[in-house]
This record gives structure tokens, C-alpha cells and sequence, in this order.
């Protein structure tokens, strides 16, 4: 997987080593979960959890939102990244429930370690949080390029990055990305239909001129 | 909406059985139904209509609604023929009815006339199969032709100093430029190259029962959804339902070709979706099940009269397999070019499709073009400049401002035909089905690798000129994962150095033809799908006329 030349393939590829890490076969449910993360950022009551305890998604919700943070433009926070996570969980990537479970566990005692005075890592500075991120990262090789699959080790911190990355950049149509956050946030508009003008270098565009007459072939 | 469709019985021996419905079964159902012969058209995939296809990323790129899935048929993989093969992914095709043309990225570029002689123009290559075709461009311009007015073809004739005679213009003018293009044909002009509008396979103005492109942004792995990407399903397919003489059979996934003991095939063996058995009888049967299945398919058939293989007496099938090469340099512009929006190429150029090996130290020849094809969480995954940090604040500002502002050069080029490259079956591996799965063996010529970092160097310096603000390159490495499929059945007048004959007949097996990407002899320089649908046209056009005068007798 690691070597792979083909660039058409690591379009797919990209969605492909998601998969390897979490998504599996069961599409309506990810509709479902998306869905419920829709609703649940959209509402200001507190969603029905069904995998995390309230703790528990207290957590997530603060590592979602490291990964994604907050600014003048939403983050993992308001796109509902942790309720997206939560229906997943007990529905198409009940495989990955391990890696939480086991993930939060190491993860609390890597907070207690690093910053004894903690109880729990959403109650920390965003600075604090940082480095308790850092210590865990997964450790990004150099030179990452096409074809590397996002590491499938299952590792806590990488499957919770995918998964955050996906709740926050899946299609708004299909129930994802709540509020739009993800699509706000990388510019892309919600229409299927689009005339040119496209952007600011083909706005002002002259129309085609033909080339200058060429007869010598190869020019190397 | 499919028409009544005549409901052939597998006892019925039809005319034709086709085995796949993409680029090139597609047509070949279309031409054959359309002159009047009885077809069944056996595709392994479902069949799905524009109202199935989504934008949605998941769906369609990792639970593979348009593709083959990796789980049910998965592959083996080894660089060498001396190695044990390892199970990984490593070969994407489509698997629905239209076959990969559904999910294209709609590039239609015609070979050139040197890529039917250039093994005579510029002598042998040592270690290789490099060869001349058996057939000239001059044959094959006529189809080409007809690909694009009846398939549909967007483009500009004339535009490129280095196009092919043409006997005809394009049927509709190309579509709009993008900024990607606008940025492109700018720097390459400064750089003294002679960009011009990609030619696509993607209407420009709508035909009907078809609309010309919304621009949506969802072309390369996606179906389209208002048919205006020319794929065989929305070119070709419904035309040959509609003569009342073909029908589509989806999840029908063949594996055996029967044959009898003259050495006649009289049909072909698939399951249907309930893996129950059954046998198509036909007259004759054609193969275009891509480059990667129709070499299977054969050594799958192997019996006591060809026990390496129907069709193999040459030993080749399967072999000479060549994948194109490839590279890509993405760009960082100071303005959003919002290249998201519309088809993925609206620019290329061709100047360096016949390099000079005397001057450049190495075989090939190739062509750039501009394009942005990827999905947003597909960016996000990979897309970033390296050393982009992985999450954070960095992160996320990194994705505000390079998804509208980044566009990618990608370099096309040829592959040298090598007999250890190549598709067989694992000796151990099997599909969900209990069948041998597909085994890759590949390992790039040098010479494809040095054209690829050649190509890049080039796609460096345009960024360069563009003023690009931010550029970089994705390594280029050894192929491991094949989507181009191409040469595994090569064709040729010498039954001990080819598969099929120039009218697509396996020299072996007199009413056995075998049309799709396993038939090329070279690669072209990166797009091969025009060239698979003329050959399509022309085996049509061929093997009318042997059936016309019965010829498929023993």
C-alpha cells in the first residue's frame, strides 16, 4: 500500500485507508450518524449519546475540537464531530469500539502523567491539551506522499483524527458536516450546478488563441 | 427507466455473448445489436442508472459502490515473477453496468500515428516486447472519429501543433476553461509549449436524453448524474437495449468460457447473484472484460485441449501488462481558483509526446495536464504541502486557504511492455466465489521511471512560471496498484507473439474475440479509453462481417 506510483489510484486510495481504519459496509448507518450529528449540533438540547458515557464524549468532543479547533470559522466542536463519532461507533464502526475503549483508558493515565492536577483533559488549557496530543501522536513520517495510507495501526489518536476529518468534510447533503462547519471552513460552496466563471484566474480570462504554427515534434 | 428487454434463455444461442459492459463491451453490444445480431451482454456489477450515482465520498470510494470490492475479490501482489505474492489491494476497476467508463476522469485523448510504429521508427528495446501494432492510425481514424460524435467528445481540432490528422472536428466545441487551465496554458506559452483545451468525453452542449455539464466537481471515481460524462452506460447502452436485440444481464459474474470438442466456444459460465450457475449458449463470444479479468477469464478456461489457458498458446496471456507512467506536482496559488467547481482537465499540452531518447537518455513520451480531481476529505487526508501539520490550528488554517488556491500538473506517460509484468492467478488466494483471485506482478522499466521524474521536472518548472506560491511533488515509486490495464492479450498478425488477431479473433479459438485495454501492443502516452472504444468500433465493424458470411463454422 505504502509504494504506490499511480496517482489515479490514490484518489480512491485516500478513501481507501479510511476504510482500513474504521469505515465499514453499513452506508445507511453512516447516514444515520451523520445525520444525528446534524441534529444534535443544530439543537442546543444535549443528544442521546449511545456508545460514550456523558464523560466520556466531554472527552472526544475536547480532542475533536484540538484537531479541528475553533476560531472565527467553526471547528470539529460545531460541525457535532463527537456525535457523528458516538452513532458510528455502535453502528458501522463498532470495530473501532476497542480502540476507544482501550484509547480512553491509556489516554486518562497520559493526562494524570502529564499534568497530575487534571482530572480529565476537557478541563484543560488548550495548551495543556496540546501536549497531551503531541505525546500521543501518532509520529508523522517524513515525506508522506501519495499512496501512504493514513497509518492503520489503529492507533487511539489516528483513528480519532480520521474520524474527525470525515464528520467534518462529508458531503452536507447526505446529513454530514453539521451546520456546513467543514465546507465553510475549506471554501467549498453547497451546489451541484456551477457556471463559469469559476475562479479569480479564469474570470478574466481572454478566450482561446490559437498557438503559434509548431512542425517540430519533441522538443526535448 | 430500462426498456422491455428481451429475456433471452441461456438455452437460446444467441449471437453474441459479451462478457462486461464497459468501454468496450458496451459499444461492441451497441454496434452488434444495432446490425441486427441477437446479444447478451454478462456483466459481473449491478445495474445502477444516473438516479444510483452520489457525490457521496464514502459511498462510492470506500465502500466501493462503483468498483471492485477489495474483500470479495481480492488480489495478490509481487514485483517479480521469482517472488511469493503478498495479499494486497492491487487492481481497481469499475464493476457496474458501463464498466469503468462510469467512473473515469473522461480524458480522450487519440494515440498518435507514432504509437502504432515507433518499435520501426526508433529500433528494438533491449529486455522489452516493445513492438509495432499490427494496424496503422490511419486504420483506426476512422473510429476514432466515430467515437467522438457518437459517444460524444468535447474538443477543439487543430488547437495542439502536435495532433494527428483528424478526417473530421470534434461534434461540440471544448468545455469552459478553468483557472487550473487559465494558470497552465499562461506559464506553458511563456515556457514556449503549445497548451490547448483538453479533449473530453464529456458533453459540452446536451444531447438527448442527456445534459451537458453542470459543472458539479464530482467527475474522476463518481458516476454522473445527469449523464453528461460519455460513459458507455449513457452513450452506448441504452442505444442497444432499444434495438429490442440486446439485453444486459448485471450480476453476472462469468468464469469459464465453454468450449467443445471442435475448440468452438458455445458460451459462457457465470454465476447470478444468488451464486447459482448458469450457461449462456452463444455463436460466438466476445471478451472485453478489461485487461485485468479477460487475461483471468482465459486462464480460468484452461481445460484438457488448453490446459495453460484458452487462447494461450503463445503463453502470453496476460503477460506484457503495462500500467502507464505517471507523476504529479501540486500548486498554491495566491487567488482562489476554486477548481473544485467543474470536470477535472480543461488544459494539456503534447509537446513532449515523442522525446528524443538520443538527447534525454531514456524511451518515452508523454503529456501534461492541468486538473484538480480530489474530494474534500480525500484533501484533507493527503493533500497538504508536506510538513503541514496534521491537526491543530496549523491544520485547519491549511485547509481554509489551499482547497480553493491548489491545483495539480499531472504527467502521463508510456509504459514499456515487459513479459514479467503481468496478471495470473494466485496459486493460493481465492475470491469470495472459491475462484482464483487475481495475482500483479509488476515492476516499472527504468526507463518509465526516469520519464516520469523527467515529466515532473517539467510540471515543476510550469509551476514556476505560473508564480506559484507553494509547489511540491509526490514521490515517484515503483507501481504496485494497477488501473490502467493494458497489452495483457496484445494483438498481432504471429500466433507465437500475440493473443488476438487484427480483427480481435484469438488466434486459437475461431469464434472467440477479445476487445478492451488487453489488446493494445504499446501503452499511448497515459489515456487509453479512446483508443480501447475505437478499437471497440472497429472489432465491431469486423467481426460483422465474418459473421455475416458465417464464417464462426468450424
Amino acid at each position: 500500500m505504502t509504494n504506490d506510483l499511480s496517482r489515479r489510484s490514490f484518489i480512491l486510495r485516500a478513501g481507501t485507508s479510511i476504510s482500513a481504519v474504521w469505515l465499514s459496509t453499513h452506508w445507511p448507518a453512516i447516514l444515520s450518524a451523520a445525520e444525528h450529528a446534524h441534529a444534535a449540533a443544530k439543537s442546543s438540547a444535549p443528544a442521546k449519546l449511545a456508545f460514550f458515557s456523558a464523560d466520556q464524549a466531554k472527552e472526544i468532543d475536547a480532542i475533536t475540537a484540538r484537531i479541528i479547533p475553533t476560531d472565527d470559522l467553526p471547528g470539529a466542536h460545531e460541525a457535532g464531530a463527537v456525535y457523528f463519532i458516538d452513532r458510528a461507533l455502535t453502528t458501522f464502526a463498532k470495530d473501532s469500539q476497542k480502540v476507544y475503549q482501550d484509547g480512553l483508558v491509556e489516554w486518562q493515565s497520559r493526562v494524570q502523567e502529564l499534568f497530575p492536577s487534571l482530572q480529565m483533559f476537557s478541563a484543560g488549557t488548550p495548551e495543556q491539551q496540546d501536549k497531551i496530543l503531541h505525546s500521543l501522536e501518532h509520529p508523522a513520517a517524513p515525506g508522506r506522499g501519495r499512496g501512504r495510507p493514513t497509518p492503520n495501526g489503529q492507533s487511539f489518536f489516528e483513528t480519532v483524527r480520521t474520524h474527525t476529518i470525515v464528520a467534518f468534510l462529508i458531503d452536507p447533503d447526505d446529513g454530514g458536516n453539521g451546520n456546513d462547519a467543514g465546507w465553510k471552513v475549506i471554501g467549498r460552496e453547497r451546489e451541484h450546478v456551477f457556471q463559469p466563471p469559476f475562479g479569480y484566474y479564469d474570470k478574466e480570462y481572454a478566450g482561446w488563441q490559437p498557438n503559434p504554427p509548431e512542425t517540430a515534434k519533441g522538443k526535448a | 427507466m430500462r426498456p422491455d428487454l428481451p429475456k433471452y434463455k441461456t438455452s437460446d444461442d444467441v449471437d453474441f455473448v459479451i462478457v462486461g459492459s464497459g468501454a468496450a463491451g458496451g459499444i461492441l453490444a451497441k454496434e452488434l445489436s444495432t446490425n441486427g445480431f441477437r446479444v447478451v451482454v454478462l456483466e459481473q456489477g449491478p445495474y445502477l442508472t444516473e438516479v444510483d450515482f452520489t457525490h457521496n465520498e464514502i459511498k462510492v470510494l470506500n465502500e466501493n459502490l462503483l468498483t471492485n470490492h477489495p474483500e470479495l475479490q481480492p488480489n495478490t501482489f509481487r514485483k517479480t515473477p521469482d517472488e511469493k505474492a503478498k495479499p494486497q489491494r492491487a487492481v481497481l476497476y469499475g464493476r457496474v453496468v458501463g464498466g469503468t467508463s462510469v467512473h473515469f476522469t473522461a480524458n480522450f485523448w487519440r494515440f498518435h500515428e507514432i504509437d502504432f510504429i515507433e518499435r520501426s521508427k526508433i529500433g528494438p528495446i533491449s529486455g522489452t516486447g516493445f513492438t509495432d501494432w499490427p494496424i496503422t492510425y490511419a486504420d483506426l481514424e476512422p473510429y476514432y472519429t466515430k467515437v467522438e460524435w457518437e459517444i460524444g467528445v468535447s474538443g477543439l481540432a487543430g488547437a495542439s501543433p502536435f495532433d494527428p490528422p483528424r478526417s473530421k472536428p470534434y461534434p461540440m466545441p471544448p468545455l469552459p476553461v478553468k483557472s487550473s487551465g487559465v494558470i497552465f496554458e499562461q506559464a506553458a506559452r511563456k515556457l514556449g509549449w503549445h497548451p490547448f483545451p483538453a479533449p473530453m468525453a464529456i458533453l459540452s452542449q446536451p444531447r438527448p436524453g442527456r445534459s451537458a455539464c453542470v459543472n458539479c466537481g464530482f467527475c474522476l471515481a463518481f458516476g454522473c448524474e445527469v449523464g453528461a460524462k460519455s460513459s458507455s452506460l449513457a452513450a452506448a447502452i441504452h442505444v442497444a437495449e432499444n434495438t429490442g436485440r440486446c439485453e444486459i444481464r448485471p450480476n453476472s459474474y462469468v468464469h469459464r468460457i465453454e468450449i467443445d470438442s471442435r475448440g468452438r466456444a458455445t458460451g459462457a459460465t457465470y454465476f447470478d447473484a444468488k451464486r447459482t450457475v448458469h450457461m449462456q449458449k452463444a455463436k460466438a463470444v466476445i471478451v472485453c472484460a478489461n485487461g485485468s479479468e479477460t487475461p483471468r477469464l482465459l486462464l480460468l478456461s484452461a481445460n484438457k485441449q488448453f490446459p495453460n489457458g484458452l487462447a494461450n498458446s503463445s503463453g502470453l496471456v496476460g503477460k506484457y501488462l503495462m500500467l502507464n507512467s505517471g507523476a504529479v506536482s501540486m500548486g498554491v496559488f495566491e487567488h482562489p481558483l476554486n477548481d473544485y467547481k467543474g470536470f477535472a482537465v480543461s488544459r494539456i499540452f503534447h509537446d513532449f509526446y515523442e522525446l528524443d531518447s538520443q538527447k534525454v537518455g531514456f524511451y518515452g513520451g508523454g503529456g501534461l495536464d492541468a486538473r484538480f480531481d480530489v474530494t474534500p476529505i480525500g484533501f484533507a487526508m493527503g493533500f497538504l504541502p508536506p510538513g503541514t501539520p496534521r491537526w491543530g490550528k496549523g491544520f485547519k488554517d491549511a485547509l481554509h486557504h489551499n482547497y480553493t488556491r491548489t491545483m495539480e500538473i499531472f504527467c502521463h506517460g508510456t509504459s514499456l511492455p515487459l513479459e514479467t509484468n503481468s496478471f495470473s492467478l494466485d496459486p493460493d488466494l481465492k475470491d469470495a466465489w472459491g475462484l482464483p483471485a487475481l495475482r500483479l506482478t509488476y515492476k516499472d522499466h527504468p526507463d518509465d521511471l526516469k520519464l516520469a521524474t523527467w515529466m515532473n521536472a517539467r510540471a515543476l518548472e510550469l509551476l514556476d512560471a505560473a508564480g506559484a506560491k507553494q509547489k511540491w511533488s509526490f514521490p515517484i515509486q515503483e507501481q504496485q496498484f494497477a488501473v490502467h490495464l493494458l497489452g495483457t492479450c496484445r494483438m498481432g498478425t504471429d500466433p507465437k507473439t500475440s493473443v488476438i488477431n487484427t480483427d480481435h479473433r484469438t488466434h486459437d479459438v475461431k469464434n472467440l474475440f477479445l476487445c478492451d485495454g488487453s489488446s493494445l501492443v504499446t501503452s499511448g502516452r497515459g489515456q487509453p479509453t479512446m483508443t480501447i472504444e475505437a478499437l471497440a468500433f472497429r472489432a465491431a465493424d469486423r467481426i460483422t462481417a465474418l459473421a455475416k458470411r458465417g464464417d464462426f463454422q468450424a
